[in-house]
């Protein structure tokens, strides 16, 4: 068994608005709006690293926890913009949280990727011990690279989110999950080193508006728990249009999946633990009562995961 | 009603347009059809032609336009 402990988040202070965004493609905010859900997104100092602001996540994440470094049993950190090929982000991000020592494992998945760190997080806890799943991205860097698309520039910001996985105690039990994966889809959304983050995006919103509620209704169905229980649907933050999409799909009003989109852009892989602790600081895990997890991102990866409040 | 007229019916319900396209119009260059209302498109298809699109066909290219649409219930068929 495995439990959600605690959820932590780091969020740049400069706010880049739409007006902002939209002027270095030739697209005014209320087209941002529209085709996005997108108000503002948030920028990191260029001199941040995707460790720096990992870490910054994960202290916030053991404070909220009440627990210091020496807790951890394992780190894994998920993000599609480290700075170098290897080594990447995780064991710096360990070493400035004072866990050097133990084991840190980088995920370098986009948007999917702190899905895919808790569902592996909630199989190591008992062997490891506390799980710290962090979600870190600078996509700050991506969206100003030359030349700068239209898509892709008004789309993403930085930020960081975290989620400690404890395997005795906690606010939610995990109690299943589904991946998959389909390297079929490989060119449709990718970043090489140094070059423009390149995205189908039609194949994408394709792909994810079938996709994100198929893993949903597989792990709901596996504990035959309709759609309607759910409490909360905390997913990857990717667009608000496609949230929407998930929701009428799977027939639940929108208001119980979490948005907060409109403030931070698309922070891939931290977007859905940035979500996450702003809806448990606003709402929180009721006793028994399932809470979804889900995301979709480039590879193509996807999922969902199920926990229940205790 | 005849297959392509069919289909330009369920082009038009799913993108709430009026707009009848031309047979090798594309469906996204015209703006008739946008991202958002290609994965509707899709399961309306399914829906009324019945047959299963699996995802390895989730080409968007395949469904650009009235023409491409039917080459692919071709293949289907």
């Amino acid at each position: 068994m495995a439990f959600i402990r605690e959820f932590g988040c780091w969020l740049p202070e400069h706010v880049v608005t739409s007006e902002e965004a939209g002027s270095w493609v030739g697209c005014d905010a209320e087209w941002v709006r529209n085709v996005s859900g997108i108000e503002e997104r948030r920028f990191a100092p260029e001199t941040d690293t995707v460790a720096e602001i990992a870490a910054r996540a994960g202290a916030d994440c053991l404070e909220r926890a009440g627990m210091g470094a020496g807790g951890i049993g394992l780190v894994i950190v998920a993000s599609g913009t480290g700075e170098r090929a290897f080594p990447g982000p995780a064991c710096t991000a360990a070493r400035l949280l004072g866990a050097a020592g133990v084991p840190a494992i980088d995920l370098p998945m986009a948007s999917a990727g702190s899905l895919f760190g808790m569902a592996l997080a909630a199989r190591l806890a008992p062997a490891y011990g506390a799980v710290l799943v962090i979600g870190a991205e600078r996509m700050s860097r991506v969206v100003l690279r030359e030349p700068r698309e239209k898509g892709v520039a008004i789309l993403f910001g930085d930020g960081a989110g975290a989620c400690l996985i404890s395997p005795d105690a906690g606010q939610a039990e995990i109690v299943d999950s589904v991946l998959a994966s389909d390297g079929a889809f490989a060119e449709d959304l990718f970043l090489e080193n140094g070059a423009p983050l390149k995205m189908n995006g039609r194949s994408v919103i394709l792909h994810a508006s079938r996709k994100i509620p198929a893993a949903i209704r597989s792990v709901l169905h596996r504990h035959s728990i309709p759609a309607a229980d759910v409490q909360a649907f905390l997913l990857h933050q990717a667009n608000q249009n496609l949230m929407d999409k998930v929701a009428a799909t799977l027939g639940v009003a929108p208001e119980r999946f979490f948005s907060n989109i409109r403030r931070y852009g698309n922070t891939s892989s931290a977007s859905m633990l940035i979500a996450a602790c702003e809806w448990r600081r606003q709402e929180g895990f009721r006793a028994g009562a399932p809470v979804i997890f889900a995301a979709f991102g480039a590879g193509f990866h996807w999922g969902a995961l199920l926990a229940r409040g205790v | 009603m005849d297959r392509r007229s069919r289909l330009i019916e369920i082009i038009k319900k799913v993108t709430k347009k009026d707009a009848i396209p031309a047979a090798d119009e594309s469906l996204f260059d015209s703006g008739i059809l946008d991202s958002f209302a290609l994965p509707d498109l899709v399961s309306a298809l399914e829906q009324e032609f019945s047959v299963q699109i699996p995802d390895s066909d989730l080409n968007p290219r395949k469904f650009d336009s009235v023409e491409r649409i039917e080459e692919y219930l071709d293949s289907r068929a």
